[in-house]
């Protein structure tokens, strides 16, 4: 068994020890208690039932502490000691724990610490690593949000749109430290979708998998960005792109179409292209005007600027973006974009510079510093 | 070892000698350019020397209290004409000389023409702890 297949009982577990009148504070730490344990009890020889296992030794590990920390209290403590025998874990159950790590009393950056650990069941020092805070930062924030969501308790509806914008921002951190967040908000949404019966849970698991299917391509090997038009197509798994397809229309089939679906069809159209040159742009737009019914957000109409500019040329796509709020990052390099295939080189390499000015992270800088290098050159041959 | 902050300045540092506006820069330059900076880095983790490096964006405001129960005052963005820290490199190192040797290396990174920009960086020590013996 591996560390993603021991991880996967984790929320089954959790869920069992809370139904059975743990708290889940107590019962989340047990139950990292247990995965630690099982890691060399298993080395060996792996239990005939690993996960009657890990609600045994979480019982016994949660026991303990509530025993102790009852103990410092100076209280009583009052709960079946006994191991549970009978161990079963309802998707119900796997679901709540979704709903409450979600929780809406908590801010993102919990929700998300959250779902790593007691969903995703990894470390505490994972989780630090991979967002580049101390583990002792990480620990608190974790503790913090175990205590917002104690007071909730596992039977309050939950909303699975709150689920999904917490690994949304799981899948956008990434990769950073030894754990592959995007790889990890994939399973999470695997596990959801398979939990619940919603077509745009299906969408955003589609979502992520077209994206993570280009993921080696959009960087270069010293970090740089490789924009879509110049990506090596060879490179894109193709087999992440079919599954995301083939989950995207499973979803569309239903009639029941959201953000997330518009925003994966607008993925599936760019990965079905072998060739750049035959995107259909002309579908893209269309689809972006379905995205904008659902969420219509400023970066929403600049992306749509961006495929007008293809699907109908640069006047066209410059008109759109006369609608987009002047103030959102990358409005400039978009700008910058339309300008120079609408042949205003000066423009656009100024526009290039100042999106280099404004750019939220370095690697874009630098890309759109290249950019105006580029143009600045080109003029400079030219006069 | 002794901790020392490399601050480099958007405004507010004495002109750099090569000082041409990156976006002016012939594409090779810039290439050029990046792959020093990525290269020093490299060489300081490798050296066992590096602790951190950050880029600041050039936003951001001042921010004081305006008193309890109302919203603080603030005061920006920048204007033009104000010191604005562009980012840092934090490096651990044996002691002052070799900080400023550092700090030199790092100014003399590739620019206009190929040539060193001969950029202006602030070198300041670190505030240590108290050592155990002191007396």
């Amino acid at each position: 068994m591996d560390d993603v297949e021991l991880r996967e009982l984790v929320p089954q577990v959790l869920s069992v020890l809370v139904r059975r009148g743990a708290d889940f504070a107590t019962a989340e730490d047990a139950v990292q208690e247990a995965l630690v344990r099982a890691l060399s009890a298993w080395e060996d020889e792996l239990p005939s039932d690993p996960l009657a296992w890990l609600v045994t030794v979480s019982w016994r590990a949660f026991v303990d502490l509530a025993r102790s920390d009852a103990a410092r209290r100076d209280r009583e403590v009052r709960f079946d000691t006994s191991p549970p025998t009978e161990v079963v874990p309802s998707a119900d159950d796997t679901l709540q724990l979704y709903f409450l790590c979600a929780h809406p009393e908590l801010t993102p950056s919990s929700a998300v610490a959250l779902t790593l650990r007691a969903v995703g069941g990894l470390t505490t020092r994972q989780i630090a690593q991979a967002y580049l805070v101390p583990e002792s930062t990480m620990a608190q924030r974790i503790s913090r949000a175990k205590r917002t969501v104690g007071r909730a308790g596992l039977d309050r509806p939950g909303d699975v749109r709150t689920v999904m914008r917490v690994l949304y921002l799981v899948f956008n951190e990434g990769y950073s430290g030894d754990v592959d967040l995007a790889a990890e908000a994939i399973r999470l949404t695997g596990q959801l979708a398979a939990t619940v019966d919603d077509p745009e849970v299906d969408g955003l698991l589609a979502l992520m998998l077209l994206h993570h299917a280009r993921r080696g391509s959009r960087t270069g090997a010293d970090g740089r960005i490789v924009p879509l038009k110049e990506q090596d197509r060879g490179e894109w798994n193709t087999e992440l792109i079919a599954e995301g397809i083939g989950i995207l229309q499973a979803a569309l089939g239903r009639d029941q179409l959201g953000e997330y679906q518009a925003q994966a069809a607008i993925a599936s159209l760019h990965a079905d292209a072998p060739r750049v040159e035959d995107t259909d742009w002309v579908q893209i737009v269309e689809w972006y005007d379905e995205l904008l019914r659902f969420a219509d957000t400023p970066i929403v109409r600049l992306n749509r600027a961006v495929a007008v500019g293809e699907a109908d040329g640069a006047p066209a796509g410059l008109a759109a973006l006369a609608d987009v709020d002047e103030h959102i990052p990358r409005r400039d390099a978009v700008a910058a974009h339309l300008h120079e295939k609408n042949g205003d080189l000066e423009l656009a390499a100024r526009l290039y510079a100042d999106a280099a000015k404004n750019a939220p992270n370095l690697p874009e800088r630098d890309h759109q510093t290249r950019q105006a290098a580029r143009l600045n050159q080109m003029l400079r041959q030219h006069r | 070892m002794a901790k020392y902050l490399l601050l480099k300045h958007y405004r507010g540092a004495p002109a750099p000698v090569n000082d041409v506006p990156m976006d002016q820069w012939a594409p090779d330059e810039v290439e050029a350019h990046f792959k020093f900076m990525n290269d020093f880095a490299a060489r300081l983790e490798d050296s066992g020397e590096f602790v951190d490096g950050q880029a600041l964006s050039p936003d951001g405001a001042w921010v004081r209290s305006d008193g309890e129960g109302r919203p603080p005052v603030t005061d920006g963005p920048f204007a033009e004409t104000k010191d604005l820290i562009a980012g840092w490199m934090v490096i651990d190192v044996d002691g002052y000389e070799r900080a400023v040797e550092l700090a030199g290396e790092l100014s003399a990174a590739p620019g206009a023409g190929g040539d060193p920009i001969h950029e202006w960086l602030e070198v300041r020590p670190f505030l240590a702890h108290p050592p155990t013996v002191t007396d």
